[in-house]
């Protein structure tokens, strides 16, 4: 569990991702105890996480100029 | 003819009605008018309160009276105005009350859309040809467009309802938009530049191609061949959404998916953060599922631990050695009360002989203890003689008595 990355820099698709593996771990292996609880509380945070990203999200609209830049659209 | 010179004579001249009805028939009865295209300028365009539309087409040397009932006039996406050249379809007959033949026309478009249409299927043969619409050459959209390019006009409501699709149902992208005219001379250049830019510069995961709903004239653009081939050789898959869902482009056929509107289009680019949503409930589901199972799980084992070590417990041994211990205690100590019990019986037996051995035994049988007046016991008849007193003792008291006869040996 060392290599945990830190939720706040998870994309949602990354988080996602992990949850469902993890789902996958916990139904598939028979882990000690006290590994299942951490892969547990993890799949719960990144649960949360998703949803919290979810529910911030808003579309980011740029507009690329005639030179190659992009920026913010009214 | 042939019935026309029948009545020849004045007496038998036709009426205008007969004469006109009589041209109408002839008219009607041709092939070629009955089902013509017919081009022109438009002129004396007018619509009425009626809904009919008239207007007279015309070239630099004759002129059509043309009229559309109402109910094909509703049906057209286009109307002419007074200058513009048009092309009409219909049938010519013969307004009888006017005395003049016009054309009834059922369909109106500007001129020159024959030619395009032509100048469509050649470019979509010939692209077709060149395997450029094959089924084997469209990409996936991917399941997870993180980053989607927008090719529209600025100002158009494609964009905006692409921009609204795209908030309601996956606010998580980043949207890059490269404007580009959709309609006139210049727009098939800045749709073939605006594919590359984005391509290069922003890296999309898939463009969407759009524009509103128009007239032929209006999806031009879209039927350019360059902007056929920039869309099959954009990096990053294309899904187009041109005009309304009839309406097809060679853009379309070279699009790696075609939507019918540019709302469809951002539709079937993106995931439904509605269904993200039940996903990831699902998923938590399966979490709790799990630590519920886990715990059960757990806990029976635990349980079951708990349970043996309670077996295997010093407490359980002691417990075990006191029962033993009671044993024992038990165990001796009926020993010992048997032995007591053993005991008491002999004592009892010795008792008993004891007491029939004492002398006070011996006088409560019957017997007594006599005795000289000294106290020594009488054991022999020789020691006493006649009168002499002696003490007799029996087994509750004693009393005095005199020797009466002496020696007298039994």
């Amino acid at each position: 569990m060392a290599k945990e990355t830190p939720l706040e820099k998870m994309s949602y698709e990354e988080a996602f991702a992990e949850l469902e593996s993890i789902v996958g771990k916990l139904e598939e292996a028979d882990q000690p105890l006290d590994e299942a609880m951490a892969l547990f509380e993890r799949g719960q945070s990144l649960a949360k996480h998703c949803g919290d990203l979810l529910d911030k999200a808003e579309l980011k609209v740029q507009e690329l100029s005639e030179d190659g830049q992009l920026s913010e659209l009214e | 003819m042939e019935q026309l010179s029948f009545f020849q004579s004045p007496d038998t001249a036709l009426s205008v009605s007969e004469l006109t009805r009589h041209v109408r028939t002839l008219l009607e009865s041709d092939e070629l008018l009955g089902d013509v295209w017919v081009q022109g300028e438009v002129s004396n365009f007018s619509r009425p309160k009626s809904g009919h539309i008239y207007f007279t087409l015309k070239d630099d040397q004759a002129s059509l009276r043309c009229v559309m009932w109402r109910g094909m006039a509703d049906k057209q996406t286009y109307l002419p105005q007074d200058g513009e050249a048009v092309e009409a379809h219909g049938g010519v007959s013969v307004y009888e009350a006017g005395g003049q033949y016009q054309l009834y026309a059922d369909r109106i478009r500007p001129a020159g859309e024959g030619a395009l249409y032509q100048e469509f299927l050649r470019l979509k043969e010939k692209l077709e040809g060149e395997g450029l619409f094959d089924a084997e050459r469209k990409r996936p959209i991917p399941a997870w467009p993180g980053r989607i390019g927008i090719v529209t006009s600025p100002t158009g409501a494609a964009l905006r309802d692409m921009l609204n699709t795209l908030r309601r149902r996956f606010p998580l992208a980043e949207v890059a938009l490269a404007p580009a005219s959709v309609q006139g001379e210049a727009a098939p250049g800045e749709i073939m530049a605006a594919l590359e830019d984005l391509n290069e510069i922003f890296k999309p995961d898939v463009i969407l191609l759009g524009r509103g709903g128009g007239s032929i004239e209006d999806l031009w653009a879209f039927n350019d061949e360059g902007v056929a081939r920039a869309v099959a050789a954009s990096a990053a898959p294309v899904v187009s959404g041109v005009g309304h869902e009839t309406d097809f482009t060679i853009a379309d056929f070279t699009a790696d998916l075609r939507a019918p509107t540019p709302t469809a289009a951002a539709e079937l680019a993106t995931p439904d953060q509605t269904e993200l949503r039940e996903e990831l409930t699902r998923n938590r589901l399966d979490l709790v599922q799990w630590l519920q199972s886990a715990l059960g799980g757990f806990g029976r084992s635990l349980e079951a631990a708990v349970q043996r070590l309670a077996m295997n417990s010093p407490l359980q041994r002691v417990r075990r050695d006191r029962q033993r211990l009671d044993d024992h205690a038990r165990r001796t100590e009926r020993a010992v009360r048997h032995r007591a019990d053993l005991l008491k019986a002999g004592l009892d037996g010795l008792g008993q002989r004891l007491a029939a051995l004492s002398p006070q035994g011996v006088l409560g049988r019957g017997y007594a203890f006599v005795s000289q007046a000294d106290g020594t016991a009488v054991r022999s008849a020789a020691q006493v003689k006649t009168g002499d007193p002696l003490d007799v003792r029996v087994a509750d008291g004693e009393f005095g008595v005199e020797v009466t006869g002496e020696n007298k040996k039994v």
